[in-house]
């Protein structure tokens, strides 16, 4: 009689834990810079893209329940990490997705690490996320520094430009962004003559654009992003940059930018990015979906369409979990283990470190006359393979890398 | 000896004395309207935005040109100040300072909120006429003609604006109804039209300020908040209500800043805000200002 207790008891244990495996509610949470700065390039943008993943995984009709939610961290980390704890601890969220704001986005890492949570990573580039500050909970979508660095900064110097000033943003990214192509410059037989150093969201770059004209580097690194490149962009052609013989770098451009300042304003610059709506059949296909629900029918962005295909690979591993494990390590781990493959970068894989790779890309702006409207922007000058593109998983720092 | 040091200060003095006159013509506006409404007008950066906005629609839609644009969007601006003025300022006359403070920081929420809704937040391009562009090498730095143009062109501004307040016989009677407004009226002045028209005026520059700023800035919903919280810093430094006091720290404090871009970059967001809490601790009154 105890015996058939026991078994009974065990038995009906059991039975909870597996229909807890069962559980089959995700609460997938946007943390965004939703009005500053970045609001265009990741914003209610990677909101859309999140909840795009969620309907085309399929899952909703297999009985899920997928919710998207969208929260304003402000560019502060302090913001961000309160909004991510409130979102694990008081509302269940399951992931945090997207993050631009290198600064918000290693304090977000951290926590999610703390509340075994997932942390997808699609909009701040710090490649620190996969270096030494890497987490068995976090991956790292869409671009990094490092690429950034990697592919503009060799192809420039390449192209003779030799001499380098950086104008950086003063917080995380910034700094990461700057170090990084320093690193490839220097490591290339180019020479970096200055650098300044302007606080984030400045109206007016004139003063520093002079240093850097008085500086004679020949090219003009912008360790910048959103609203500071455009605007730096803007005012360099004012004071005639250019025609002074020096040549700029947008180390990070996104087609918004281009859309805001115009192509007679950016026509000719060359930058990286891993995703640019107008690639191949896939790529116009969700870029299409998208900018119909999109603000202003905006096409995405390489922020948000690497969202998208976060989401979208996470609910796979969810589904190949069986259901919700509640377990962020679990998931990553399986997440890692599959190979990735959707409309927006094709086939990739998930590296030990939390890096996705894909292969990245050399763009250059188009002449106003060589666009056929509006977003019809880029000119796609070489592409790097996946497994060169990114920083070799053994140059990173990232304690979870063994051997 | 000095040789560059000096060209690299020459240039940033230039360049300060370029982001001053924005400072100068918005603290102006502020100004002129807490001499004469008592309110502290929050809604000044929304309504900045709105002129180079305004700006950019005529362009786009109607196809009006930086020159007519600079006459239009301030009549624009100013006549949605007369409204804002007298549907609701004019209910708060009277009352405390907060409650105006309280209103206008609401309407500049709403103002921005609503074009960022439709506009994002990166912004629309606005170029440089086409008179304006290039610029002049003045030896030790390339100096933009439209940059030129925005000094000469605010201090005028700001001069004309000071000389018809204090030196005309309308600006004395302005200043008469501020003083003692009953006693105005008994003269037979309208005295709340004179108060409407100030606002409308006031927001008027600051609309002039925003069309003056499109070409340099991208034309941003959040290009006035990102301005106003320096220029009230501007004006508690001067201290409230002075008009000359105003054009005067808007300029010294561009210069300021600029300095700062050059010494010590990392600083030159929050530099203006340091004078501030320095100029309140010693004198709280404002520089120029006459203790209440």
């Amino acid at each position: 009689m105890r015996l058939t207790t026991a078994t009974a008891i065990a038995a009906l244990t059991l039975g909870a834990f597996g229909a807890q495996a069962q559980d089959k509610t995700v609460k997938i949470g946007n943390l965004n810079d939703m009005s500053s700065l970045y609001a265009d390039i990741g914003g209610p943008g990677s909101t859309l893209a999140a909840q795009m993943a969620a309907e085309d995984s399929g899952l909703v009709a297999k009985g899920w329940k997928i919710e998207v939610i969208g929260g304003d961290h402000q560019n502060k980390p302090d913001v961000g990490g309160s909004i991510a704890r409130q979102w694990y601890d008081v509302d269940n969220v399951d992931l945090i997705v997207d993050t631009p704001n290198s600064g918000v986005a290693l304090a977000v890492s951290q926590i999610t690490k703390d509340k075994n949570r997932v942390f997808l990573n699609s909009g701040a580039a710090s490649s620190d996320l996969t270096g030494k500050a890497c987490s068995p909970n976090t991956i790292h979508w869409t671009y990094d520094t490092y690429a950034l660095a990697n592919t503009t900064g060799k192809a420039v110097v390449k192209a003779g430009g030799d001499s380098w000033f950086f104008l950086t943003s003063d917080y995380a990214f910034g700094h990461a962004l700057e170090r990084d192509t320093e690193a490839v410059v220097l490591a290339s037989g180019g020479k970096v003559a200055g650098k300044v150093r302007h606080p984030l969201n400045t109206p007016d770059f004139s003063s520093f654009l002079l240093q850097a004209q008085t500086s004679k580097a020949k090219i003009i690194g912008l360790a910048n992003a959103g609203g500071d490149t455009t605007n730096s962009i803007k005012q360099a052609s004012e004071f005639g940059i250019a025609s002074g013989g020096q040549q700029l770098a947008a180390l990070l451009l996104f087609v918004n930018d281009v859309h805001a300042l115009g192509l007679n304003v950016a026509q000719g610059l060359t930058f990286t990015e891993s995703f640019y709506w107008d690639l191949n059949e896939q790529t116009r296909g969700f870029s299409d979906r998208f900018a119909k629900r999109s603000k202003g029918g905006a096409k995405p962005s390489m922020v948000q369409a690497g969202t998208y295909s976060a989401v979208l690979h996470y609910l796979k591993a969810l589904e190949a979990l069986g259901g919700n494990p509640k377990d962020g390590a679990k998931v990553v781990a399986k997440m890692k283990e599959m190979p990735t493959d959707d409309p927006i970068f094709g086939k990739g894989t998930i590296r030990q470190d939390g890096r996705k790779i894909h292969p990245v890309y050399l763009f250059e702006v188009k002449k106003p006359a060589e666009s056929k409207g509006p977003w019809d922007y880029y000119k796609l000058k070489a592409t790097v393979p996946a497994d060169e593109a990114f920083r070799p998983m053994k140059d990173g720092g990232c304690p979870l890398v063994k051997g | 000896m000095f040789g560059i040091p000096t060209q690299a200060l020459f240039s940033q003095l230039l360049l300060g004395l370029i982001n001053g006159s924005f400072y100068a013509m918005l603290s102006l506006g502020l100004a002129v309207i807490f001499g004469m409404l008592n309110i502290v007008n929050f809604a000044h950066g929304a309504l900045y935005m709105m002129g180079a906005f305004v700006a950019w629609f005529l362009l786009n839609w109607f196809g009006v040109n930086y020159w007519g644009a600079l006459v239009l969007a301030p009549l624009v601006v100013g006549a949605l100040g007369v409204v804002i003025e007298r549907t609701m300022l004019q209910r708060l006359a009277g009352l405390d300072h907060l409650y105006g403070l309280l209103l206008t920081f609401g309407l500049a929420l709403i103002i921005q909120g609503g074009f960022q809704n439709v506009y994002g937040s990166s912004g629309q391009p606005y170029a440089i006429p086409p008179q304006l562009t290039g610029g002049q090498n003045l030896g030790f730095m390339f100096l933009p003609n439209y940059r030129a143009w925005v000094v000469v062109f605010s201090l005028t501004v700001c001069l004309a604006t000071w000389f018809a307040i204090e030196k005309t016989s309308l600006g004395a009677k302005l200043r008469a109804a501020t003083e003692n407004p009953t006693l105005v009226r008994a003269f037979g002045i309208n005295v709340p039209l004179m108060i409407t028209l100030t606002y409308g005026f006031g927001v008027a520059l600051a609309g002039l300020a925003g069309v003056l700023s499109a070409p340099i800035n991208q034309v941003r919903p959040l290009m006035g908040a990102d301005l106003i919280i320096v220029v009230f810093s501007v004006v508690v430094i001067g201290g409230m209500g002075s008009i000359m006091v105003s054009i005067v720290t808007g300029f010294a404090l561009g210069i300021c800043e600029g300095l700062t871009k050059v010494f010590y970059p990392e600083a030159s967001n929050i530099v203006i805000f340091v004078i501030m809490a320095v100029v309140l601790l010693i004198k709280p009154a404002g520089l120029f200002g006459r203790a209440a």
